[in-house]
C-alpha cells in the first residue's frame, strides 16, 4: 500500500492533532458560540483561499471571480437543503452546486482564460458580477435581493472542518503532480511549456475549474451554518477579502494560505472591541506586512513532511557521492 | 528518407517580409545549420516551423510512419506532441522549479496520469511519478546534470541552463530538434563541448537536429547541411565546404558591392 507511507501518515496524524486541539477547547468552554462562528468563518476561507490559491498561485490566473462561485454553492445548497432539510438534502445541495459551479467555470473559463492578468481580472470580475445580478433576478426561487433565510442549521464546525481537510489534501495532490507540474508550469513560462506540448489552455481551465468547485463547497457550508444568505454576501469586496488572505499567506503557497486564513481570522476577533476602528487596525496590519514581508507569510514554501521523514535519507545518499569525488 | 518538408514559406509582418519564399528539406538523422545575419529571419523560421506563428503562406509537413501531416493550423502543443521540440534563443526555462522538475514537465505528455488520478492519488499516480522520475534522472545523466536534480534552475551556472532546456526538450522524445543560438555566451571551450554534445544527442536519440548559430566554428564542424538566409529569402543551401566558397553568402555576412 503506497498510500500509507510515512508522509501521509504524517499528515493524518497532523489533521487529527489540529481535530483534537479544537474538539478539546470545544469541551473544556474555550471555544464558545462567538468564537465558533469565527471557528466555521476561518475554516470557510480556508477553502476559499486555498482554491483561490491554486487559479492565481499554480496556474497563475488573475480572478476576481471567487464570490460569483461562492454564490452558486451557498444557493444551491440553500434552496435544496429547504426542500429536503436533512443531511442528505446538504450533500445533494452541495454535489449539485459543484456541478453547477464546475459547469459556469468551464463555460466562460474557455474563452476569457486567453485573456492575461488584469484583462482577465476584470473579465471574472465580470462573471461574478452576472452570477450576483442573475440571482437577484431569478424571482421566487432564490427570493432576489431580500434572500434566503431559514436555511436549516445543517454544518456544524465539524463539517466545515472535514470539508477543508479534504479539499487541502485535494489541491495538494493535484499541484504535487504531474499534472499539477504542467499547471505551475503555465504560469512560469507558458511559451516553454506550450514548446513541451503542454495544452496551455487546458491546465489553465482545470485549475479554474478546480477553484470554482471548491469556492462553491465553501459557499454551500456558508449558507447552511449561518442560515440567512443574501446577494450582497457575495459581492466583489467578497473576492477582493479572500484574495487578501492569498497574497498575505504568500501567492503559491497552500501553508500560507491556511495560516493567512487563521491569522486574519482571530486578528478580526481580536479587534471586534474597537469598534468602528477595526477596519483600520485591520488594514493597517496588512500595510505592515505587505511593507515587511511583499511576498507574504510564507512566499512560495510549504509544509512538506515528505521532507522532514526524507532529510536522514537523503543525507545518507549523498555520502557515497562525496566519497567517490574524494577517491578522484 | 524526409522527415519535414517546407515549400514556400512566408511571414509577413504588416507589410515587412520577415520570411518569404522559404523551402527547406530535413532528412531522417541529419544535422542542418541555418545561418544568416541579424534579422534574416531564423528566429522567426523557428517560429514558423513550431506554430509559435502561423504563416501567410507555404505549407509545412512533417512524414510521421509514412503518412504526411500538415502542420499549418497546429497549435504549439500539439506540434510537439507529433515530434517537434525546440529550445530558446533567450533561455525560457522554468526558473524556480528545479531541474528535475523542469525534465518532468516535459515527460509530462508521455507518462502524466489525469487529473483525477493526481487528486485521488491512485496507485497508478505512484507509479507514474517514480517512472518519469527514473527517466527524467536517466537522462540528466547523459548530460551529466544529475547531480543537481535539486537545484532550482534559476541556480544553475549559464552553460548548464543552455543543457537543461536541451534535456527537457529531448524529453520530450522528438523526432527533430530545433536549437536557437545553443552557443550563444559560450566561451570557446565550452563551444567545443557543445559540439561534441550535439553530435552525441544526434547520435544517442537517433534523431535531426536543426540549429541556429553565429559561431561558425560550432557550424562549420557539425552540420551536414547549411541553409543561408537574408532578409527573409533563402540565399545559398549547400554543404560546409560549398558555404565557405559562395561569393553571395560572403557578401552577405563581410559586405561588398
Amino acid at each position: 500500500m503506497r498510500m500509507l507511507n510515512k508522509t501521509n501518515i504524517g499528515w493524518l496524524a497532523l489533521f487529527l492533532l489540529v481535530f483534537a486541539l479544537i474538539q478539546g477547547a470545544v469541551l473544556v468552554g474555550w471555544i464558545d458560540a462567538f468564537y465558533e462562528i469565527a471557528l466555521v468563518t476561518i475554516l470557510i476561507n480556508v477553502i476559499l483561499a486555498v482554491g483561490l490559491n491554486l487559479i492565481i498561485g499554480y496556474s497563475g490566473q488573475f480572478s476576481l471571480g471567487h464570490a460569483g462561485f461562492m454564490a452558486i454553492g451557498a444557493y444551491a445548497a440553500g434552496i435544496v437543503t429547504k426542500q429536503i432539510p436533512n443531511y442528505g438534502g446538504l450533500l445533494v445541495g452541495m454535489l449539485s452546486g459543484m456541478v453547477i459551479a464546475g459547469l459556469v467555470a468551464l463555460i466562460v473559463g474557455i474563452p476569457t482564460l486567453r485573456l492575461k492578468g488584469d484583462y482577465l481580472a476584470i473579465a471574472t470580475l465580470g462573471v461574478a458580477e452576472i452570477i450576483r445580478v442573475a440571482i437577484l433576478n431569478m424571482g421566487g426561487l432564490t427570493n432576489g435581493a431580500a434572500g434566503l433565510s431559514g436555511i436549516p442549521y445543517l454544518s456544524t464546525w465539524f463539517i466545515a472542518f472535514l470539508a477543508a481537510v479534504f479539499v487541502i489534501i485535494l489541491i495538494a495532490n493535484y499541484t504535487r503532480s504531474s499534472v499539477g507540474r504542467a499547471t505551475i508550469s503555465v504560469r512560469e513560462d507558458d511559451i516553454a511549456a506550450e514548446s513541451l506540448g503542454i495544452n496551455t489552455t487546458r491546465y489553465k481551465t482545470v485549475a479554474f475549474v478546480l477553484g470554482a468547485v471548491t469556492a462553491s463547497l465553501a459557499g454551500s457550508l456558508h449558507a447552511t451554518y449561518f442560515s440567512v444568505i443574501s446577494p450582497d454576501q457575495f459581492t466583489f469586496m467578497r473576492s477582493i477579502d479572500i484574495l487578501i488572505i492569498v497574497v498575505f499567506g504568500g501567492i503559491g503557497s497552500l501553508t500560507g494560505s491556511v495560516i493567512a486564513a487563521a491569522v486574519l481570522g482571530v486578528l478580526n476577533v481580536f479587534l471586534q472591541p474597537f469598534g468602528s476602528l477595526r477596519m483600520i487596525l485591520y488594514a493597517l496590519a496588512l500595510i505592515f506586512i505587505m511593507i515587511f514581508k511583499p511576498s507574504g507569510l510564507l512566499g512560495t514554501k510549504e509544509l512538506q513532511l515528505s521532507k522532514w521523514f526524507n532529510r536522514k535519507k537523503k543525507q545518507t545518499q549523498r555520502q557515497p557521492v562525496k566519497q567517490k569525488e574524494a577517491a578522484r | 528518407m524526409t522527415l519535414m518538408k517546407v515549400e514556400k514559406l512566408t511571414k509577413n509582418f504588416g507589410g515587412l517580409s520577415a520570411v518569404s519564399g522559404v523551402d527547406l528539406t530535413l532528412k531522417n538523422k541529419e544535422l542542418v545549420g541555418l545561418i544568416g545575419p541579424n534579422g534574416a529571419g531564423k528566429t522567426t523560421l523557428f517560429n514558423l516551423l513550431t506554430g509559435v506563428y502561423s504563416p501567410s503562406e507555404g505549407s509545412i509537413d512533417l512524414v510521421q510512419d509514412g503518412t504526411t501531416v500538415s502542420l499549418i493550423g497546429k497549435r504549439t502543443d500539439q506540434i510537439a506532441e507529433l515530434g517537434v521540440a525546440r529550445t530558446f534563443q533567450n533561455i525560457r526555462l522554468f526558473k524556480n522549479l528545479t531541474v528535475l522538475d523542469n525534465v518532468r514537465i516535459g515527460l509530462h505528455n508521455k507518462y502524466g496520469v489525469n487529473t483525477f488520478s493526481s487528486l485521488l492519488r491512485t496507485p497508478g499516480f505512484y507509479r507514474a511519478e517514480e517512472k518519469m522520475t527514473e527517466e527524467a534522472m536517466k537522462l540528466l545523466e547523459v548530460f551529466a546534470l544529475d547531480e543537481k536534480a535539486d537545484y532550482l534552475a534559476k541556480n544553475l551556472p549559464y552553460g548548464d541552463q543552455r543543457r537543461l532546456e536541451i534535456v527537457r526538450a529531448l524529453a520530450t522524445d522528438p523526432k527533430i530538434l530545433f536549437l536557437d543560438e545553443p552557443a550563444a555566451g559560450m566561451n570557446p571551450r565550452e563551444s567545443v563541448e557543445l559540439t561534441q554534445l550535439i553530435r552525441q544527442i544526434q547520435k544517442e536519440f537517433d534523431l535531426s537536429v536543426v540549429l541556429i548559430e553565429h559561431d561558425m566554428s560550432v557550424v562549420m564542424n557539425v552540420c551536414e547541411r547549411i541553409y543561408v538566409l537574408e532578409h527573409g529569402r533563402l540565399l545559398a543551401h549547400g554543404t560546409p565546404e560549398e558555404i565557405r566558397a559562395n561569393k553571395e553568402v560572403v557578401r552577405a555576412y563581410l559586405g561588398g558591392e
